[in-house]
């Protein structure tokens, strides 16, 4: 079974694989209240939006990391204690 | 107008300028016909940063940048938010106990003259704008100062119904002044009573020997970072730089957009016509910018472009008649060279050449931006010329 790390996503403790990207965990940490919808961003009109890509071409997947924000979560590898803030509130669409 | 009827006036360029004055001499009852090379707002307004700013540096920079500021605030309750009018203010940053004395006296100055402006001390600085480094010295609020989107303002002034007419006609490029109107690339006239040439820098080729010389501006627009800056904040230095007459200089000016958007300037340069980004300009610029504000360098930045000011000796526009003989066209006016604050001055630039186009009487003298004043200048060469 593969290890797992801890980080924080949208102010929730979670649990992913090792060597994954952020957006991979974001997909892990929202399939249970998004099922299979991934949410990184909002539009300037205020949608929300979710990796398109996955080669850091589309810019969809935006988020902020560690406080830094605009980072693409599908070029990033996560680490121990990454904290992660979406345009959702704790993984739920507001 | 009536098909075939005669417009009024021919207005050359839909520029911020040429499109407040269409609309201010329709407005009046005139038909006017609009020709712009390209499209409304493609040139330098739609280079240039928006801030609808008090400057004054002189007496006549202020009466009409003043007067204008007023003109857009009037204006604003009817824009719409593509628009993007914003009343945010600007605080004007003091890096040291020298420009917080001038700011002293600036701010004196203004408040005398009826504009809204206070002091800042280091911690109301900071409290107003808390990206900008710790350690500077105060600053200055102008909470009345405002920006705006020029290109979709400039379409929207164009669009207003008014008592008289308005027709634009885009790709339409003015070759000559002619006697009884405009000349076009393809070869037609544009018929009219009067001229107005409003086209910016490119005026030089309709009018020889008009001294308008293009100033050189990079400009950077970064991702959104809502929130993080709420004021137009420019470095007080920003004066001394917006009226250096050669070289190359910078100071830090940064908007933020409605979107969230931050807009970073500024630079000056003379003797180019190359609209190229220059790296080394931007560097020094970004530089500048970041030791006002050192989380600078970590935002995203989306695009950088430039843009030419139309810029006269004396830093003043040119409104009025043009100079008797230099146009073939017996009522030739001019609305142009408006420099690094055509955006603010285009409304109180429009009311001033409908008055003098009508005979009417406006609410500041006409006479510093008479291109008449000129005439003294004739026999300098153009210091950047
Ligand atoms: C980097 C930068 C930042 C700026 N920031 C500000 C700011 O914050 N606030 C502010 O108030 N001002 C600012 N300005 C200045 C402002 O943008 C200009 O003063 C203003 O846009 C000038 O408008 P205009 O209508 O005279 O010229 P333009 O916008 O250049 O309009 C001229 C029009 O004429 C057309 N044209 C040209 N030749 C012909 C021809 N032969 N026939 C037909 N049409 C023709 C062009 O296509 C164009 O649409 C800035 C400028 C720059 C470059
Ligand atoms: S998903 Fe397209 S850039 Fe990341």
């Amino acid at each position: 079974m593969a290890e797992h790390i801890e980080l924080d996503i949208d102010g929730r403790r979670v649990a992913v694989p090792t060597g994954v990207t952020v957006a991979a965990a974001i997909a892990h940490a929202m399939v249970d209240t998004l099922g299979s919808g991934v949410i990184t961003r909002r539009s300037v009109s205020g949608a929300l939006r979710g990796p398109l890509c996955g080669m850091g071409v589309c810019q969809e997947c935006r988020v902020t990391i560690n406080g830094r924000a605009h980072r693409l979560a599908c070029q990033t590898p996560i680490a121990a204690g990454m904290r992660i803030e979406t345009a959702t509130d704790c993984g739920a669409p507001t | 107008m009536t098909q075939g009827a005669l417009p009024d006036v021919v207005v050359i360029g839909a520029g911020i300028v040429g499109a407040a004055c269409a609309h201010e001499l329709a407005a009046h009852g005139l038909s006017v016909q609009v020709v712009d090379r390209a499209g409304i707002g493609t040139g330098t307004t739609a280079a240039g940063m928006g801030h609808l700013v008090v400057m004054d540096d002189t007496p006549a920079e202020f009466a009409l940048s003043a007067w204008s500021r007023q003109l857009w605030l009037a204006l604003a309750p009817r824009l719409l938010a593509k628009h993007a009018f914003v009343r945010c203010g600007t605080v004007w940053a003091a890096a040291d106990e020298e420009e917080m004395a001038a700011a002293r006296v600036r701010q004196h100055a203004l408040q005398v003259q009826g504009i809204a402006c206070s002091m800042l001390d280091a911690a109301q600085l900071h409290e107003a704008e808390p990206a900008l480094r710790e350690g500077l010295a105060g600053g200055m609020i102008v909470p009345d100062d405002a920006v705006v989107y020029a290109p979709s303002a400039a379409a929207w002034l164009l669009a207003q119904p008014v008592a008289g007419r308005i027709e634009m006609r885009a790709d339409a490029q003015a070759v000559a002044i002619e006697r009884h109107g405009v000349r076009l690339a393809d070869g037609t006239t544009v018929a009219a009573g009067a001229v107005l040439v409003a086209n910016g820098l490119d005026a030089t080729a309709l009018l020889a020997g008009l001294p308008l010389v293009p100033k050189k501006g990079h400009l950077l627009i970064t991702d959104r970072y809502p929130g993080l800056v709420r004021h137009q904040i420019l470095e007080l230095g920003y004066i001394k730089s917006a009226h250096q007459s050669s070289g190359t200089s910078v100071a830090f000016n940064v908007q933020p957009r409605p979107t969230g958007q931050l807009l970073i300037g500024s630079s000056r340069q003379f003797d180019t016509t190359d609209p190229a980004v220059e790296p080394a300009v931007l560097a020094r610029m970004l530089r500048r910018a970041s030791q006002f504000m050192p989380g600078l360098p970590a935002l995203n930045a989306l695009r950088a472009w430039t843009g030419f000011r139309p810029a006269t000796q004396d830093g003043l526009p040119l409104i009025g008649p043009a100079l008797p003989g230099s146009s073939s066209h017996r009522s030739t006016w001019l609305a142009v060279g408006h420099e690094g604050l055509g955006v603010t001055t285009a409304l109180g630039t429009a009311r001033l050449i409908a008055a003098q186009m009508l005979g009417q009487a406006a609410p500041i003298d006409a006479a510093p931006y008479l291109p008449a004043r000129l005439g003294s200048l004739d026999n300098e060469s153009a210091p950047h010329g």
